[in-house]
C-alpha cells in the first residue's frame, strides 16, 4: 500500500509558496505545500480548477518559480535550473505540438534538442511511436490527426527523452468520455511499461481513483490530504475531501456516550470517540440500507423522492428535523420499485461507515 | 432541336459572363494592362529630340542599359554607371528588407504579447505614420540626421564628439530612411503572424530542452515564416523602386532605379530608356519574388488545421 514510505523519492517540493501579483492584491496560488513524490509513483494532483494544483506542476517543470520554498529532484535542489536543464517532461493540456514537424519529427525533437547521434535519435523515435502504437502515423502532419492521436503524439514526445519525472497536465481533458477512460488504462501502461514517476493532474475524482497510486487532494493552495485512493476514499480527512470525492452525506450531531444523537435516532460509534455538542458526521450514500420502520438500531426518516438510475436508485430521505441524506439502494434483481414518497422508513447505517470529521 | 437549345443557351450564358465581367476588364485593362503597354511600346522606341518619343523601332534603349558608347571614340563599351545604381538598388533594398525585420520582429512580438486593448494602441501607433506625407516624414528625418541637425548637435553640445558626424546624403541615410519609411509594413504581417502563434509552444520547446535561441529558430521562425515570407515581399518591392528617400536622404549622387528613372523623363529627356528601366525593374521584382517565395516555402507545413 504505502510505497511512498519505502521507495525512494523522485520528487521533494518543500514549503513552497507561489503568490502572484503584489502587495496585498497578491494572490497565494500555492501556500506552504510540502509533497513527497516516490520514485515510479503515479502520483495525481486532484482539486477543483484554481486550487493550485496546475501552478505546482509548473513550479516541478520550472515555468514557474516559487515566491519561497524549494524543489529536489532525485535529491538534488533543482529550485534554479530552467525547464530545459531539467529531467523532467510535460504533456500539456492542449498537447501543444508542434504544427510545422511531423509526427516522428515532434518525438525526435527533445532527443534532438539533447545533442543524442542520430542513428539514436531515429531508433528512439521508432520505439515511442511502437509504444503509443503510431507507427504508421510518423509522417504525417500533427494537424491530420485526431484528438486521441495528438494525444499519443505528445506522450511519445514527453516520454522519448526518458524523463526522470513525467508531468501530465490534465491531458485527458479534452478527449470525448470513451477516449478517456481507453487513455486511462493507456496510460496507466506507459507508466508500467516505462518505470517512469507520473505526476499527473486533474480535477476528475474518478480519474484519480482508478489510475493513481496515491493520491494529494488540493485546495486553495494547500494539498488537504495524501493517500491511496482507497485512503482518501473511506477515511478523507476532512468536509473538503469528503464532499469532493464520491458523493457523501453530511450530518450535524451531539454526540455523548459513544454514539451520535440526532433527529432519526442514534448511532453507535467506535469507542473512544470524544463528547462533542455538535460534529459532523460523513457517511457514504452506498453505506444506507433500507429497512422496515421501526427496525432496532434504525434511523427513522420519511422519502422524499428518488432518481432511478438503472444500476441503482437514488433515496433523497428526510430526518425528523429536516435534514436530508441519499441512500443508495441497488436495483433488485426482479426490477421492483422501491418505497414511494412520503413513505417512512428505515435507515440502516454499515458498521464502520461513519466518519466524524474534524471542523 | 435541343441540342441548338443548348447552344443557344451555353452562347447566352457566355455573353452574360461577359457583361457581367466587363467593367472589371476594362478598369484591368485601363488602368494596369495599359499603361504598363505603353511602357512596353515606348521602350522601343526612339527618343525625341526635346522630349517624348518618335515612332521608330529600335533596341537602342534596350541596349543603353547595358552599354555606353564612348564619347571620344564612338565604342562600345558597359555602362558601368547603370550597373552600379541597379547594384545599390538591389543592395540597399535587401539591407533595409533585413533591417526592418531586425527592428520589426521584436516589436511585433511585443505588441502581439501585449493585452488585448493594449495591442490595439501599440498598433495604432505603428499605423500613425502611415497618415501623414512621406514627403514630410523624410524631411523630418533629414533634419534630425544632418551635419547641423537635432543628432550632431546634442552629441557635440554633449561632448561626445568634435566635428559632426557625415550621415546625410550617403547610403547610411538612404538606409536609416528607408527602414523608417517601410518598417510599419514588416510589424503589420509578422504581427498577424505572430498573434496566431500558439505560445503554448515556447513552453514545448523549452521543457523538451532547446535553449530560448534553439527555441526562437526551431519553433517561433519556422512557424511565423508564412508572416516574414509577406512582411519581406511588402518592403523588398518598394525598397527597390523608392524614389522619395533616396532623393531627399542620398543628393543627387546616391541614386536608385528609381531616380535614374525619373532622370529620363526629366532632365535626361530620354523617355525610352527611362521605359526601359522602369521593364527591367519590373522584371527584377518578379524573378526575386519568384526565387524567393519558392525557397521561403520549400519544406513549409501543408495547409493548416
Amino acid at each position: 500500500m504505502s510505497q511512498a514510505a519505502t521507495a525512494a523519492v523522485a520528487v521533494e517540493g518543500r514549503n513552497l509558496v507561489k503568490a502572484f501579483g503584489q502587495g496585498n492584491a497578491a494572490v497565494r496560488a500555492l501556500d506552504d505545500v510540502s509533497v513527497t513524490i516516490a520514485k515510479g509513483e503515479f502520483f495525481t494532483l486532484l482539486g477543483p480548477s484554481g486550487c493550485g494544483k496546475t501552478t505546482l506542476l509548473r513550479l516541478i517543470a520550472g515555468f514557474e518559480s516559487p515566491t519561497s520554498g524549494e524543489i529536489l529532484l532525485d535529491g538534488r535542489d533543482i529550485t534554479a535550473l530552467p525547464p530545459n536543464r531539467r529531467p523532467v517532461n510535460t504533456v500539456f493540456q492542449s498537447y501543444a505540438l508542434f504544427p510545422h514537424l511531423t509526427v516522428a519529427q515532434n518525438v525526435a525533437f527533445g532527443l534532438q534538442m539533447l545533442g543524442k547521434p542520430k542513428a539514436e535519435v531515429s531508433a528512439t523515435v521508432e520505439r515511442m511511436l511502437a509504444l503509443v502504437k503510431l507507427e504508421a502515423f510518423a509522417a504525417r502532419r500533427t494537424s491530420q490527426l485526431s484528438g486521441g492521436q495528438q494525444q499519443r503524439v505528445a506522450l511519445a514526445r514527453a516520454l522519448a527523452p526518458a524523463p526522470q519525472v513525467l508531468l501530465l497536465d490534465e491531458p485527458l481533458s479534452a478527449l470525448d468520455l470513451k477516449l478517456r477512460k481507453e487513455m486511462q488504462t493507456e496510460l496507466k501502461r506507459l507508466q508500467t511499461e516505462t518505470g517512469i514517476t507520473f505526476v499527473f493532474v486533474t480535477h476528475d475524482q474518478e480519474e484519480a481513483l482508478t489510475m493513481s497510486d496515491r493520491v494529494a487532494v488540493m485546495s486553495a493552495g494547500q494539498i488537504l490530504q495524501t493517500g491511496t485512493p482507497r485512503q482518501i476514499y473511506t477515511r478523507p480527512a476532512n468536509r473538503f475531501v469528503a464532499s469532493f470525492i464520491g458523493e457523501t452525506n453530511f450530518l450535524t450531531a451531539r454526540i455523548s456516550g459513544g454514539a451520535a444523537h440526532l433527529a432519526g435516532g442514534v448511532i453507535p460509534l467506535p469507542a473512544g470517540t470524544a463528547d462533542t455538542a455538535s460534529a459532523t458526521l460523513a457517511i457514504r450514500p452506498e453505506h444506507l440500507r433500507l429497512a422496515p420502520p421501526g427496525t432496532p438500531g434504525a434511523l427513522t426518516a420519511t422519502v422524499a423522492h428518488s432518481v432511478y438510475f438503472g444500476t441503482d436508485s437514488h433515496l433523497h430521505l428526510r430526518l425528523a428535523d429536516g435534514a436530508e441524506l441519499v441512500a443508495r439502494q441497488q436495483t433488485s434483481a426482479d426490477g421492483a420499485a422501491g418505497p414511494e414518497p412520503g413513505a417512512e422508513v428505515g435507515v440502516m447505517i454499515a458498521e464502520g461507515a461513519v466518519q466524524v470529521l474534524q471542523e | 432541336m435541343t441540342r441548338t437549345a443548348e447552344q443557344q443557351q451555353k452562347a447566352a450564358t457566355t455573353r452574360r459572363n461577359w457583361a457581367l465581367s466587363a467593367p472589371a476588364l476594362l478598369v484591368l485593362a485601363l488602368f494596369a494592362s495599359g499603361p504598363l503597354l505603353i511602357v512596353l511600346v515606348y521602350s522601343f522606341l526612339r527618343p525625341g529630340s526635346y522630349s517624348g518619343v518618335e515612332w521608330e523601332f529600335t533596341t537602342e534603349a534596350w541596349q543603353g542599359i547595358f552599354l555606353t558608347r564612348d564619347i571620344f571614340d564612338g565604342t562600345l563599351g558597359w555602362a558601368d554607371a547603370h550597373l552600379s545604381i541597379f547594384w545599390r538598388s538591389v543592395k540597399l533594398s535587401l539591407t533595409t528588407t533585413i533591417l526592418t525585420f531586425a527592428f520589426g520582429f521584436p516589436t511585433a512580438w511585443f505588441i502581439a504579447t501585449r493585452p488585448a486593448r493594449a495591442r490595439a494602441f501599440w498598433l495604432f501607433l505603428i499605423t500613425i505614420p502611415f497618415w501623414t506625407n512621406l514627403l514630410i516624414r523624410t524631411f523630418a528625418i533629414n533634419e534630425v540626421i544632418r551635419n547641423e541637425g537635432l543628432m550632431n548637435t546634442v552629441l557635440i553640445k554633449l561632448g561626445v564628439i568634435a566635428e559632426p558626424i557625415r550621415v546625410i546624403y550617403t547610403d547610411t541615410a538612404v538606409l536609416i530612411g528607408m527602414t523608417y519609411v517601410y518598417l510599419p509594413l514588416m510589424v503589420l504581417p509578422l504581427f498577424a503572424a505572430i498573434d496566431r502563434f500558439d505560445m503554448k509552444l515556447l513552453e514545448a520547446g523549452y521543457d523538451l530542452y532547446a535553449s530560448r535561441w534553439q527555441v526562437l529558430r526551431r519553433v517561433v521562425l519556422p512557424i511565423v515564416k508564412p508572416g516574414i515570407v509577406a512582411g519581406s515581399i511588402l518592403v523588398f518591392v518598394p525598397s527597390l523602386g523608392a524614389y522619395v528617400t533616396p532623393r531627399v536622404l542620398g543628393g543627387g549622387k546616391n541614386m536608385m532605379i528609381g531616380n535614374f528613372i525619373e532622370l529620363q523623363f526629366g532632365q535626361g529627356r530620354n523617355w525610352p530608356l527611362g521605359s526601359a528601366l522602369a521593364m527591367l525593374l519590373l522584371l527584377i521584382v518578379m524573378v526575386a519574388l519568384l526565387v524567393y517565395v519558392r525557397a521561403a516555402t520549400k519544406g513549409a507545413p501543408q495547409g493548416g488545421h
